[in-house]
């Protein structure tokens, strides 16, 4: 074997066991329940309770509406900005990152101190102001992923020739919008989405400081009173992150159009 | 009055001034190209008829009424585009039954309306392909019978046959000219290619920053050039200068040897004139009684198949000609002197 393989081997190798072995470690460690055996009382434990169930179901359903938001949010501006605006890109690029250097804490204290209860629009008053305030703060806090994924999307496709084939046909902005363009960038969107879904299910600092019901303070709270627990929630959440990989690519498997390109 | 008139067209982007003055009627029915270099307008001139460019002034009609302000989508045309633009998430049928789609037509009477183009294009088992199934030629036809799907009052053409290899090209050019005579489609075609524009056009536009330089049928255009781009754009052209030796009887000479133009000139003695004569019109040979004969060195022979092209050197002009590849004419050595001839009505001035 050449030196220069071998090498590359080893970098392999050691990026792997990087990777690996903590999550193996974790996942032998939530199946050490009992003691002598591996069981998944851990899962059991976790799935059995309620807690559980309500604040996973809650940050489902705010994952959901985060999504709709963010795509209602970035499609549009993606397109725009590929069609029209391309001057304007480093700026929106710009904007988009911006939840990557301004921490979450500093965004949800600006959110407290704008909508609190004596503010014009006292979102913090109601469980449902609250709510809506969780769901723009999650969707600023997957703007960058779900940005970038959109936008490839569209730079994978002629948007500006597509748009003006369409309107030569009698189509109007939304039928370009809705039958053209948002099918063909389908699996970027699907990319942000599931991207945007794990960074929700994931997320603390929103929602314990806005005191919300949401499924990252409760694997906070579980960690801090569990031993073998946290261990089987960890493993529970990766497990999702990697059912959305493997829905993106499901998705793009049986996108017929999509073939020639892979 | 004409179907489609374009009067005192203008676009500026910034300081540059794109299409100036451009003005052009089209009849019901006529097929015209747009021809010219890269960068002349030509595009422009089309995107401002499609609705995808606004014009900085002038006016465009079609049918009577004025559509500057109409947006793409209000004003009935049919485009095709270079890169084909078919719908990447559509079938062939579902790419041709858009507009249609669009436009509110019942499933019924849309699905006949695609069988009826995918036939026209001679691609009636496809419908159920996707654009990435098919090859560049049949991406084109389709994109073609999508524009025409719609039965547009005009259809503009943007460079559709660029993409392609030359083999195709020739072909898919016949059909679209075949098409367009059948349903008798108002056409402006826009191209680089001044073969394509000469063999499909019944007129054609030369364009040269933003200026159409001349209108006129491709006869008109390749033999009677107006300006001197027109006649070095369209078509191989040799130019060389020459001096005037008396303007009365046209008498001019070139390294020595001396050429008739056959008409008065209304210039002084001694002075230069520029004469330019076509490849083509050049023989290899004495030629005619009449015919002005040079002599040159043979400084080049390219072999083409059918046709041989020779280069000959006349002081410090070359002067380049095309002669037919015969089985028993050998073609000149280089480095041999050759008599060259050609007809005096064969000279622009």
């Amino acid at each position: 074997m050449k030196p220069t393989r071998l090498w590359s081997w080893i970098a392999l190798a050691f990026g792997i066991l990087y990777f690996a072995l903590p999550l193996l470690g974790t996942l032998e460690f939530s199946l050490k329940m009992r003691r002598g055996v591996y069981s998944l009382d851990a899962y059991w434990a976790v799935l059995r309770d309620e807690r559980f169930q309500a604040t996973f179901s809650y940050s489902v359903i705010m994952a959901l509406f985060t999504i709709v938001l963010g795509v209602l949010l970035v499609v549009p501006t993606a397109y725009w900005v590929q069609l029209r605006y391309r001057n304007l890109r480093p700026y929106i690029e710009f904007i988009t990152l911006l939840p990557l250097v301004i921490p979450p804490i500093v965004v949800v204290f600006g959110y407290i101190r704008l909508y609190n209860t004596s503010s014009i629009l006292p979102l913090t008053g109601s469980a449902m102001g609250t709510n809506i305030l969780l769901m723009f703060g999650y969707a600023t806090l997957s703007l960058p992923y779900m940005y970038r994924a959109v936008d490839t999307g569209l730079r994978a496709i002629d948007v500006a020739t597509l748009t003006e084939a369409a309107e030569s046909l009698g189509a109007g902005w939304l039928t370009i919008m809705t039958r053209v363009i948002l099918p063909n960038v389908l699996v970027a969107v699907l990319s942000g989405a599931f991207l945007t879904f794990a960074i929700v299910i994931g997320e603390f600092v929103m929602a314990a400081l806005l005191n919300r019901p949401a499924f990252g303070p409760y694997l906070q709270l579980i960690g801090a009173n569990r031993a073998y627990e946290p261990a089987a929630l960890a493993v529970i959440a990766f497990a999702i992150t990697w059912a959305c990989m493997g829905l993106i690519q499901l998705v793009i498997r049986f996108q017929k159009h999509t073939k020639a390109a892979r | 009055m004409s179907f489609l008139e374009i009067a005192n067209l203008q676009k500026f982007y910034g300081p540059n001034h794109v299409v100036r003055d451009f003005d052009l009627t089209v009849e019901k029915g006529e097929f015209i190209s747009f021809l010219g270099p890269s960068g002349c307008g030509k595009t422009t001139t089309l995107r401002m008829v499609a609705g995808f460019e606004t014009p900085s002034d002038g006016i465009i009609r079609i049918d009577g009424q004025d559509v500057v302000n109409l947006k793409p989508n209000q004003r009935n045309i049919g485009m095709v585009f270079q890169s084909y633009a078919l719908f990447p998430n559509m079938t062939v049928a579902q790419n041709v039954g858009f507009g249609l789609r669009v436009a509110g037509l019942p499933k019924r009477e849309a699905d006949a309306r695609v069988n009826e183009m995918l036939t026209l294009i001679g691609l009636p088992d496809l419908g159920g392909r996707f654009p990435f199934q098919l090859s560049g030629g049949q991406q084109q036809r389709v994109a073609l019978a999508r524009a025409l799907a719609v039965k547009p009052q005009v259809l503009l053409l943007d460079e559709p046959l660029s993409a392609l290899d030359a083999k195709i090209r020739v072909s898919l050019r016949e059909e679209i000219r075949r098409i367009q005579r059948d349903l008798g489609i108002t056409t402006i075609y826009v191209t680089h290619d001044q073969e394509e524009a000469l063999s499909m056009s019944d007129r054609i536009v030369v364009m040269n920053a933003g200026v159409a330089e001349q209108v006129g049928d491709p006869f008109e255009i390749y033999n009677k050039p107006t300006t001197r781009f027109v006649a070095g754009f369209v078509g191989t052209l040799n130019t060389f200068d020459v001096v005037l030796d008396d303007p009365a009887r046209g008498l001019v000479s070139l390294d020595g040897q001396v050429i008739e133009l056959r008409r008065k000139v209304d210039r002084p003695k001694g002075t230069s004139l520029s004469l330019a004569v076509r490849p083509e019109v050049i023989s290899l040979g004495g030629g005619e009684k009449d015919d002005s004969v040079l002599k040159g060195r043979v400084t080049e022979v390219s072999f083409l198949g059918s046709v041989v092209r020779i280069r000959l050197a006349i002081g410090a002009n070359v002067i380049m000609l095309d002669t037919f590849n015969r089985l028993h004419d050998h073609p000149p050595k280089v480095g041999e002197t050759r008599e060259i001839s050609f007809p005096t009505d064969g000279i622009l001035i």
